[in-house]
């Protein structure tokens, strides 16, 4: 009955012999995955076993535990009774903090010297140049663990530090710097900011469309950075503007008020930001030659200026190359961050050091570790696929 | 041609988990090591006084010298040791995987290491509590004087959490930079970076005398704030190898308390009638046997590292740059800590 329905090509018969390509696909696939399942049931199943023979307790039931040690800079509040879990959370941000903080460096540091090796000022193009080839072939470790270096040797020590206008110290306590008392009139502007973000975004569409519609060109970038410090104002002033700073001051062992970079986060920043802008800079070099030449002499001819050409033309054409080499170049940096242990960061992969001491879980620790990287690293490429994907040339 | 190719690949891996699913079981180390002819042993990096190795790779200390006891017990010879240096963090797998046969790395004896660590504590070979190490311009007495202060610290080790526990205790708020490797710990303090170091003492007597520029430029202040007794660990699962450490341990101990020294040794053998002599060195009784050793095992042990207060004196003693005071690892008769339980 079926068969006779119209319309309907009869089903490809499936051939259930080593004959068929496909058939002999499908047990190919199935006899790999059988084949890694049995390697990683073995591997699991192996270290259980000889744990238990030699009495080496294991499981993730310490996370809960209370950690016991303290921390020695950090995002959240952290006590040393919390749960080691909570540790593992101050030692994630912490290197999330520095990766975050890196890679917007390392992109704004990178890019200025990628454009800069185009320069006409031969002096200019010389100096991006020497600062690649000096920064990409020295190992990250020795650049993170000289900046390390400048800053406890080479600066004075927290008694007596190096002070700009009484506001701002550089000791081997590392750079301390006045913050604003948090209160109403901060949460107001800050709440302000966001609310001007928000009418900025829909003003530059807004823009946009005029331009597309009448050709009338409004400011895309000032009008909108005008809104939000506006905003931002207004708020600050709706919460009575208050002007109440914390200044920093040198104590015995410790800079008194304000807010401070310590040595160890500098170091493993300036370390990582210089060692990867100077790949970045290479990458925005080779993204800028692939655009062909044809580009600027058209720009040119449309009768904008050198920087307009390399702003509206060049440069979002570049993108297109430019992302995907970034990507690995951000992950890298992500990576990279694991090596602050040597400088004392408290990174999580020292957290996970501490933890596995104390605990003696080593294999969990590793594994804690080895699942923030991927994590992070696996969300890093999320993103940056999807923003390749926008950049991509649109074929309609 | 690639079927039989990747049958014979899945055969294997197949074969391959079969046969290593099969838990590794303890085994014999002792037969393990005769086999092998040597002892394998964990020990530091570098610690003057503890484990040092010497520009032509001779290690000396007062934990090399445990396992070259041990060595020289079982195998009759101190020189049949392979030396593994460890960090703080590699110790505990280093053990447990079978790397070394015994952990002589000034490593504290605790209970949760003990529980669920897989290892076995064969006594203590020196009572050590942790303290402050910090530059003597600054002019601190106390460590209670040292609130806000950043305190360098390796990671790895009990330290970071007695460091916790007496801040805690003393309100004192202070904050530790944690460092992997010891000599970025102690560089980071000796270059102003931290207040004050911390460690155990025997360990800031050690580092004080071997890395700094001018050793009186730093104090070691009196407050210990812990309990760190040190001693060598074997791995669970084999108790007869545990026995031996332990009791070669021992052995050095009771050979001090009853005037057995590495040069009257021979002549204590032969000539000594004290029971107690007469079975430490084998001439009555044949302890070695019950541990599955020769009959002189003791005496080879004392003729290679002498007993446990000629390792402290040659080691660690006053006459060392380091200069500890004998204190707590005094023998229990004249004072201290040091107590053996009888070898008969």
């Amino acid at each position: 009955m079926s068969a006779a329905m119209p319309g309907r090509a009869p089903p490809k018969k499936r051939e259930w012999s080593w004959r068929s390509g496909a058939f002999r696909g499908l047990v190919y696939q199935v006899l790999a995955v059988l084949v890694i399942g049995l390697a990683l049931w073995f591997l699991v199943n192996n270290t259980l076993e000889n744990m238990r023979a030699r009495g080496i307790q294991s499981g993730f039931g310490f996370l809960t535990q209370p950690a016991g040690f303290d921390i020695g800079e950090g995002l959240i509040p952290y006590d040393a009774l919390d749960p080691y879990w909570n540790a593992f959370l101050v030692g994630i941000l912490n290197t999330l903090r520095v990766a975050i903080v890196g890679i917007v460096m390392a992109t704004i540091l990178g890019t200025l010297l990628g454009v800069g090796r185009f320069s006409r000022n031969a002096i200019l193009r010389g100096l991006c140049y020497g600062y690649v080839e000096l920064f990409r072939n020295i190992p990250v470790l020795l650049q993170l663990l000289v900046w390390y270096l400048v800053f406890t040797e080479i600066l004075p020590p927290i008694a007596e530090p190096i002070s700009v206008a009484g506001l701002f110290y550089l000791s081997k306590a590392g750079f301390s710097f006045p913050v604003p008392v948090w209160g109403l009139g901060q949460g107001l502007s800050a709440i302000g900011a966001v609310i001007g973000l928000a009418i900025a975004w829909g003003y530059r569409r807004w823009a946009q469309r005029q331009f597309e519609l009448t050709g009338n060109a409004r400011s895309l970038f000032l009008v909108p950075v005008a809104i939000v410090i506006g905003a931002a104002l207004l708020g600050w002033i709706l919460g009575g503007a208050p002007t109440a700073w914390s200044i920093p001051e040198p104590g015995g062992f410790v800079m008194e008020g304000g807010a401070s970079a310590t040595p160890e986060f500098l170091g493993v920043l300036l370390g990582l930001v210089f060692y990867t802008s100077a790949f970045i800079a290479e990458v925005v070099r080779a993204g800028i030659q692939s655009v062909s030449h044809g580009q600027v002499e058209a720009a040119g001819s449309l009768g904008l200026s050198r920087g307009q050409s390399m702003r509206l033309v060049i440069l979002p054409q570049a993108l297109r190359v430019i992302i995907p080499p970034m990507t690995s170049q951000y992950l890298n940096l992500t990576k990279n961050s694991s090596l602050a242990v040597a400088i004392g960061y408290p990174d999580v992969v020292s957290i996970a050091n501490t933890s596995l001491n104390q605990t003696g879980r080593a294999v969990e620790c590793i594994a804690i570790i080895m699942l923030v990287y991927l994590t992070t690293s696996l969300s890093t490429a999320a993103f940056m696929n999807w923003y390749n994907k926008r950049s991509a040339i649109k074929e309609r | 041609m690639v079927k039989t190719t990747l049958k014979a690949l899945c055969g294997g891996l197949v074969a391959a988990a079969a046969l290593g699913v099969a838990p590794a079981h303890a085994g014999k180390t002792l037969d393990a090591i005769k086999s092998r002819g040597s002892v394998i042993c964990g020990v530091n990096t570098g610690l003057a006084g503890f484990s040092q190795a010497d520009d032509k790779g001779n290690w000396t200390g007062l934990d090399v010298d445990i396992c070259r006891a041990i060595a020289a017990a079982v195998l009759g010879d101190g020189n049949k040791v392979k030396w593994v240096p460890l960090t703080a963090q590699q110790r505990f797998t280093a053990l447990q995987s079978g790397e070394v046969d015994i952990l002589s790395r000034n490593t504290t004896w605790t209970l949760s290491r003990d529980a669920s660590l897989g290892m076995h504590f064969a006594g203590v070979t020196y009572y050590d509590g942790q303290g402050f190490m910090v530059p003597t311009k600054m002019k601190v007495k106390s460590a209670k004087q040292l609130k806000g202060a950043t305190v360098c610290v390796q990671s790895g080790t009990t330290t970071e959490k007695n460091l916790t526990d007496y801040s805690r205790a003393n309100g004192l708020n202070l904050k530790p930079v944690v460092f992997e490797k010891q000599e970025a710990a102690t560089g980071a303090y000796f270059s102003g970076r931290c207040a004050a170091f911390t460690t155990d003492a025997s360990g800031l007597a050690s580092i004080r005398n071997k890395e700094a520029k001018d050793p009186k430029e730093h104090i070691i202040l009196p407050e210990l704030i812990s309990k760190e007794p040190l001693g060598p660990a074997v791995r669970r699962g084999d108790d007869e190898w545990f026995a031996i450490a332990k009791w070669v341990v021992f052995g050095l101990v009771e050979a001090e308390e009853y005037g057995i020294t590495q040069a009257n040794v021979d002549k204590m053998m032969n000539e000594s009638q004290d029971p107690v002599v007469m079975r430490i060195t084998g001439k009555s009784e044949d302890t070695g046997k019950l541990l599955g050793l020769d009959k002189d095992w003791m005496v080879k042990a004392i003729k290679t590292v002498g007993n446990y207060g000629e390792i402290f004196e040659r080691n660690v003693g006053p006459k060392t740059p380091l200069n500890l005071p004998r204190g707590t690892n005094e023998l229990w008769n004249k004072g201290g800590l040091m107590y053996a339980p009888p070898v008969r």
